[in-house]
Parts: structure tokens; C-alpha cells; sequence
């Protein structure tokens, strides 16, 4: 390769863009060309400055709350309209803005919290599962020896809902199985953890996202969606029937 | 709110202006919240609210005056000595050690805006090539040949600003 060549690989060197292979390619050819060397620090310099100087403006307090006022939900919204998706969104911004993602909170609303919080980041992530399969029997051996305990999935075949897949995740520092289903566009969360004193949130619409909880078998399930709430009641009765 | 800072920010300088920059920004989590259903699993969440957020601007009175003074780019034009990498010239090590912080945003602040959100997106949020891609809705190679081009002219403009000074 030429040295131009390379000189145009420079930025993606920089950005930490190049594959491990070109990575060694330039590198390699900076240890014998002094002008493509020099421009190393010279971009990485400039870089940084971009950082500091482009860092330049800060929303005011008075502003943020105009926005937070303007995406609440209707307080008088009709029942239906909590359902509507598009204020998900709201709840996930507004959790946000008046809890921040992380604050503790008292018991069973940090674990709703924990629990929504969980299903969005599912939502916003490039691989949602870390096992992929809409069959249950591949989906239920691989939580096997990842989790202290075992379930049972239902059959879903002509119920509307597809099984996408499952990961585990902790739910207050303890191990649980996160399944996620889909029925039309909707993605839907089931957790599921061994049963405890304490824990459970009960039915709840106060983030418009619909969250159902529920005991069986010694194991505490959890189900969160923006789906309407028929959806999630029926997804909940199959759950129930398979246990 | 999630990305709040980050959106206020870009706004500011893509609009220049305060209260325009407000206004792009709540404009932006509307049509976030009405289009959140359309929001695709797998998707970039931050890429997304970029786009939304760009998409306005761009169709907005300042976006819509910023284009007509639109920087003529060859997209796929070859970086290099055309991107006036200046290694036989001052150097640049010196220039930047009498450039101030408010030289560099004025430098920032007068690029073309095609170049301005690349630079800012990528240095400002360090957002990965395919983020932008995403954000910008323009394919890699133009992510590439635009932050390139945008460092090329930052510096030029830099240059001249420290020489004049």
C-alpha cells in the first residue's frame, strides 16, 4: 500500500475504526514513515480540542421542564389512551427525568422501575437476546445451569404471540430469566426469578407500560410491555397454563 | 430525560441560535413520543433521536436557509492533499498551542453544516461510524469522506484564524 494510501486510513485509525488487521497495517507503516507519524498526535490533539470546544452549550433548568411539561401524559387520558405506544416513550422519558435511571427508590417501585428500565434497554438494543429461537425447546435447556431454577413455556402456536428469545439478567442482584415475546409490533418482557419475601409490584399502569406480576410454583414472574392489556393478560394464562 | 444535554447541544449549533435550538429540541421529543411505535427493535436509540432531531432542522426555516449556502462536496472525492493536510506549511503543533477554545468554536461554528454534524457527532457524542451513518442517514463511506473533509477544513480554518490574530 501507498503511503497516501494509508495517510486516508488515518482518521479511521484515530477513531478506533479499522479491524484489528488494519489496525497492525498502519501501525506498522508509522513505525517507518515520519510524516504520517506526525500527523498521529497532531490529529488525536485536535480531536480532543473538538471535544472540549464542542461541549459549548447547556439546555436551561426552566427549558428542561417546558419539555418534561410538553411530553407528560394527559392527567384526565382515558383509560385506552395509556395503552397508546407512542406514550410509552413518555413514561421511558419521564422515569428518566424524575427518577433518573439509577436513584433509589422505596422497594417495589425501584423494582418496577428496574423492571421497565430493563425492558427499554431490551428494546434499544442492537442484540436483544442472547439466545435467538421462536422454539421454547431451545430456548428453556439454555437457561440450564445459567439459573438456579427452571420453568415452563407454553405452547404459542395460532396464539398471535412468537417467542424472540431469552438472556439472563439480575433483578435485584438476583439471577432471572428474561424471555422476550412479540405480538404484532409489540415486544413484551417476562421475567421470571425464584420467589421471595418481598419483591412483587402487583398489577400496575403507572408508567403506561403494562406490568402483570404474579406467583406460581415458587417462582415470581414478572411481564412488562406497551402492549394493550388484553395482550398481556392473555400472554400471562398461557404463562400460567405451561407452569 | 435521556440525551437531553446531548440534543441541546447539537441544536445549539446547528441553529446558532437559542431560542431556535429550544424549539428543535421539543419539537424533537414530540415527534420522538408520536413516533415511538415506529421505533425498531435493534435500532440505534440515540441514532434515532439524532435523525428525528436533524430531520427537523433541516426542514425548519434555519435548515432550510443552511442548505442554500451548502458546502459543494464530491462525496466520494480521495482525502489527502486536497484535504489540505499542511505538513509542509507552519506547523500546525505551534498553531494549535496559540489557538484558544474560542477560536475553535468560532472555527466550528462557521463550517458547512454538512461538516459541522459529522465533526460534532463524531468527536462531541463519539459516536461510532455506523452510529452516524444511522443519524445522518448517509452510508459509511460518506460518514468517512465527510469527517475527513471536516477535519481538513476545521484545520485550514484554524490556520488562517491564528495567522490573522
Amino acid at each position: 500500500m501507498r503511503c497516501d494510501e494509508y495517510r486516508d486510513r488515518l482518521d479511521a485509525y484515530i477513531d478506533a475504526e479499522l479491524s484489528p488487521q488494519e489496525m497492525s497495517a498502519v501501525e506498522a507503516h508509522l513505525k517507518t514513515c515520519e510524516l504520517c507519524a506526525a500527523e498521529v498526535p497532531l490529529q488525536s490533539r485536535l480531536k480532543r480540542e473538538v471535544r472540549l470546544a464542542g461541549k459549548a452549550y447547556a439546555p436551561s433548568l426552566e427549558f428542561r421542564r417546558r419539555v418534561e411539561a410538553a411530553i407528560a401524559p394527559p392527567k384526565k387520558a382515558s383509560r385506552f389512551r395509556l395503552w397508546v405506544p407512542s406514550l410509552a416513550m413518555a413514561a421511558v422519558l419521564l422515569i428518566a427525568a424524575l427518577f433518573g435511571w439509577n436513584q433509589v427508590r422505596p422497594r417495589s417501585d425501584a423494582t418496577l422501575a428496574e423492571l421497565v428500565d430493563m425492558h427499554v434497554a431490551t428494546l434499544a438494543s442492537a442484540s436483544p437476546v442472547d439466545v435467538v429461537s421462536t422454539d421454547r425447546h431451545t430456548v428453556k435447556p439454555w437457561f440450564q445451569g445459567k439459573i438456579p431454577f427452571t420453568f415452563n413455556l407454553p405452547e404459542l402456536k395460532d396464539t398471535g404471540f412468537t417467542l424472540v428469545g431469552g438472556r439472563v439478567s439480575y433483578i435485584q442482584q438476583q439471577p432471572a430469566a428474561q424471555l422476550l415475546f412479540q405480538v404484532r409490533q409489540h415486544k413484551i418482557s417476562v421475567f421470571i426469578q425464584q420467589e421471595r419475601a418481598s419483591g412483587s409490584v402487583g398489577d400496575t399502569a403507572q408508567s403506561a407500560f403494562t406490568v402483570r406480576s404474579w406467583k406460581n410454583a415458587g417462582l415470581q414472574y414478572w411481564l412488562v410491555t406497551d402492549a394493550n392489556p388484553q395482550d398481556a393478560e392473555a400472554l400471562q394464562k398461557l404463562l400460567k397454563s405451561a407452569s | 430525560m435521556p440525551l437531553f444535554d446531548s440534543l441541546f447541544n447539537f441544536a445549539r449549533w446547528l441553529t446558532r441560535n437559542k431560542e431556535e435550538a429550544e424549539d428543535l429540541v421539543q419539537e424533537t421529543y414530540v415527534k420522538a413520543l408520536k413516533g415511538f411505535g415506529s421505533f425498531q427493535t435493534g435500532t440505534n436509540f440515540r441514532a434515532w433521536m439524532f435523525r428525528i432531531l436533524r430531520n427537523t432542522f433541516l426542514t425548519s426555516r434555519a435548515g432550510l436557509a443552511a442548505q442554500k449556502t451548502v458546502y459543494l462536496e464530491e462525496e466520494e472525492g480521495l482525502p489527502g492533499d486536497a484535504q489540505g493536510m499542511s505538513t509542509t506549511e507552519t506547523p500546525e503543533t505551534i498553531l494549535l498551542e496559540r489557538m484558544d477554545e474560542q477560536t475553535m468554536q468560532t472555527a466550528i461554528g462557521e463550517l458547512p453544516t454538512t461538516l459541522k454534524e459529522v465533526l460534532l457527532l463524531c468527536e462531541v457524542e463519539e459516536m461510532s461510524y455506523q452510529e452516524m451513518s444511522e443519524a445522518l442517514a448517509i452510508p459509511m463511506g460518506t460518514v468517512m469522506s465527510r469527517l475527513s473533509r471536516a477535519r481538513a477544513a476545521l484545520r485550514k480554518a484554524l490556520s488562517a484564524k491564528v495567522r490573522e490574530a
